[in-house]
């Protein structure tokens, strides 16, 4: 364990972009499918259900990968002494809402796997739109889901703000700022995309 | 017509073990005064604003011209040096507190000693010993010095460990300030040629890992260091060594 943080760190910081990242992307675009009704939903994650090797990707792609990143993500959390009030910079607030933004995805994600992948391989529930459209009929977990997409949404494009520096890539004070920008676009276009699919189960 | 008065309220302790307690004085009010010397006043005559005779405010300083770092305090929520921060730009009253990330030894005084050992840490110096005369080292191009001397005007004061949210009892996290020595003596034409040491010092446990960019450290440090620039320099740079080390490399030094 000795001198493994840099590795640890480095890896949390790569697995947030890929795959993590490009599976947020690639599921809220499939999810998008539901705005143009159910059966063209259904197609889509029919398709996505019936893909080759997908256990291995379950595991590989989605699970081990989150799994890491949310255990050394909690244990970043909980070793982090927020100051905003004392020190209200921009930054410093993006860093606080990082790490709580971080705990409601975890949370969210726990339920979200509960109510659908957990209950479909259990057997108990079917993968189609109906299964989004009962859980959504209910307000507050409708409401539950807007703040559980935002949340991930803002966690990935500040994490993607992160990821530039912590792999040295926008090293100087412009570069920083323009890539705030950047991925200010990139948490505007995904919460669009995500809270669209949302609006089309109601 | 009455004499002018200043209000401070200084948090205090007795010794390392003692609970910290606020105490406030009053102290005549002079023109251009900076906290340094409204703490001489107190000194001089140490009475409470309940009018009792109590033990004077002990801190710690130097210069006197914000070069050595020493007399750092939290004075009205922000981290500073007491010598360099006027009492005519202050609100009152005046809350005086030490930097409480750092153990506090008496009232204001705290022991920095993490700082040195974390620049030991590091190997922030430039080794030019050998067993013979080994001459005149390379010479350095003019206008990188000028950019390195930015670096250098590091006082190890501690504010940016102060307001750093992860430098903490619960981290191991050096800190801005030791990282940035390292990019200024990787960039010294000698002190490039252990470059490979340093950053592998800061891949180790407690090192560069251990930033969470909230950049608070380059918005309090008051010579205006780019602490949250250096720091993204050596992210890359710790990246590239890191690489060279598992994959191999004859420049790895």
């Amino acid at each position: 364990m000795e001198n493994k943080q840099f590795f640890y760190r480095r890896l949390h910081s790569l697995l947030g972009v890929v795959p993590i990242g490009i599976f947020l992307i690639q599921h809220l675009i499939v999810n998008h499918f539901a705005v143009y009704g159910p059966e063209s939903f259904n197609k889509a994650a029919h398709f996505m259900e019936s893909l080759p090797f997908r256990y291995a990707l379950e595991i590989f792609v989605i699970f081990l990968p989150i799994l890491f990143h949310a255990v050394l993500g909690v244990y970043i959390v909980l070793v982090a002494k927020n100051n905003v009030k004392r020190y209200g910079f921009f930054r410093n607030w993006m860093f606080f809402l990082q790490r709580i933004t971080g705990i409601i995805t975890l949370i969210f994600i726990v339920w979200h796997v509960w109510e659908t992948r957990v209950q479909i391989g259990l057997g108990t529930q079917e993968l189609d739109y109906s299964l989004m459209e009962n859980i959504l009929s209910n307000p507050v977990m409708f409401g539950f889901y807007v703040l559980g997409i935002v949340s991930t949404t803002f966690h990935f494009a500040n994490g993607l703000w992160s990821f530039l520096v912590s792999w040295g890539i926008t090293a100087t004070p412009r570069s920083q700022r323009i890539a705030t920008y950047a991925t200010l676009i990139v948490f505007v276009a995904i919460t669009y995309i995500g809270l669209r699919a949302l609006f089309a189960f109601v | 017509m009455a004499e002018e008065k200043l209000t401070l309220i200084i948090t205090r302790q007795d010794n390392r073990d003692s609970a910290p307690y606020e105490e406030t004085f009053h102290v005549n009010y002079r023109k251009n005064m900076n906290i340094i010397s409204a703490l001489m006043e107190i000194q001089r005559n140490p009475v409470n604003a309940e009018g009792q005779h109590v033990a004077p405010v002990q801190w710690e300083s130097n210069c006197l011209e914000e070069v050595c770092g020493a007399c750092s305090m939290v004075i009205n929520g922000t981290p500073q040096q007491a010598c360099s921060t006027l009492v005519d730009k202050l609100e009152q009253p005046i809350r005086i507190q030490p930097m409480s990330t750092f153990p506090v030894e008496r009232d204001l005084v705290i022991d920095r000693s993490r700082m040195f050992d974390s620049l030991k840490k590091v190997k922030a110096w430039i080794p030019i010993d050998g067993t013979y005369d080994l001459g005149p080292g390379p010479k350095m191009p003019e206008n990188k010095r000028q950019w390195a001397y930015e670096l250098s005007k590091c006082m190890t004061c501690g504010v940016c460990l102060e307001a750093c949210p992860n430098v903490n009892s619960k981290s191991d996290f050096i800190g801005p300030a030791p990282l940035s020595q390292v990019r200024l003596f990787n960039a010294h034409p000698t002190g490039e040629m252990h470059k490979g040491e340093r950053l592998n010092a800061l891949m180790e446990d407690g090192g560069i890992s251990g930033c969470g960019n909230s950049q608070n450290c380059v918005q309090v440090c008051p010579k205006g260091i780019p602490l949250t620039t250096s720091i993204a320099a050596l992210n890359r740079d710790t990246n590239i060594q890191s690489f060279k080390n598992f994959f191999g490399s004859d420049h790895s030094y």
